[in-house]
């Protein structure tokens, strides 16, 4: 993506990178078939930019089941062997319930959703 | 009242979302809450993806649900003809994945015991599994 930064959305591929940030908006359901895909970019990008902190947006999503902490998990272990970290935000309640049975947030620092739907 | 319905699809993640939206349509007759509806669809994409991941490792074959309403009681049988589980006590224990390679919880039966009020296990090593789930889907005035 580098150099392009085209305007229109069809280019927007939900991900961007600043300050060696990469920010992550996470599909509105969260599978094994979209954990799969965004696995795919995100280490992509880890790998190429030099990523010290992975924040993803849940402010779309409705839908998270066990693949999804899954990817969760291993962004976490992969970020912890580079020194980097990785933090979850506008987290929706359903979402919530899930993270929390699952216990990620004991791993990783969860903000929920403030005022209702926001962006 | 007495409502069946039976889905066959390929064995593919595309069709984790279908499994999901299809159980979702079939019990809005229950008159379910939103939680109640997610719950399900949590449930049914856990026995989905594991149908998927695990029972066919992967290679495309024949999934089939069932399901069934009978009066506040839903029934949901995943079923796939894939490898099945050696050992399924072992295999529902949290944490406990066979596929650690590919980032997998090892959640997935938890959460299916969370969401549904019964979960039970039928498999044969060779022959396949059955995933059956039930829920009662509390009557409410509104």
């Amino acid at each position: 993506m580098r150099g392009s930064m085209k305007r229109k959305k069809s280019q927007d591929n939900g991900m961007k990178v600043e300050n060696r940030v990469l920010w992550i908006r996470v599909p509105a359901e969260l599978d094994h078939h979209s954990a799969a895909q965004l696995c795919e970019k995100t280490d992509e990008l880890v790998r190429t930019r030099d990523i010290r902190e992975i924040v993803f947006d849940f402010s779309r999503t409705v839908f998270c089941d066990s693949s999804g902490i899954g990817m969760l998990m291993g962004r976490y272990k992969m970020m912890k062997a580079l020194g980097g970290s990785v933090r979850a935000v506008q987290v929706q309640d359903r979402v919530e319930r899930i993270l929390t049975l699952s216990g990620i947030m004991k791993i990783i620092p969860l903000e929920r959703m403030q005022g209702g739907k926001e962006r | 009242m007495k409502n069946e319905m039976r889905v066959e699809f390929d064995s593919i993640s595309a069709n984790e979302a279908f499994a999901r939206v299809t159980v979702a349509a079939f019990m809005t007759q229950m008159n379910p809450s939103m939680e109640e509806v997610a719950d399900v669809k949590t449930a049914v994409s856990e026995a989905v993806t594991n149908a998927i991941i695990h029972g066919y490792e992967g290679e495309v074959h024949k999934i089939v649900i069932t399901g069934c309403i009978e009066d506040e009681w839903l029934t949901l049988c995943v079923e796939d003809q894939g490898i099945g589980i050696e050992d399924v006590e072992k295999a529902m224990e949290p944490l406990y994945t066979t596929r650690p390679e590919l980032e997998r919880s090892g959640m997935g039966f938890l959460f299916m015991e969370a969401f549904m009020d019964e979960v039970q296990v039928d498999s044969e090593p060779g022959k396949g599994t059955a995933v059956t789930m039930k829920k009662r889907i509390v009557q409410r005035e509104d």
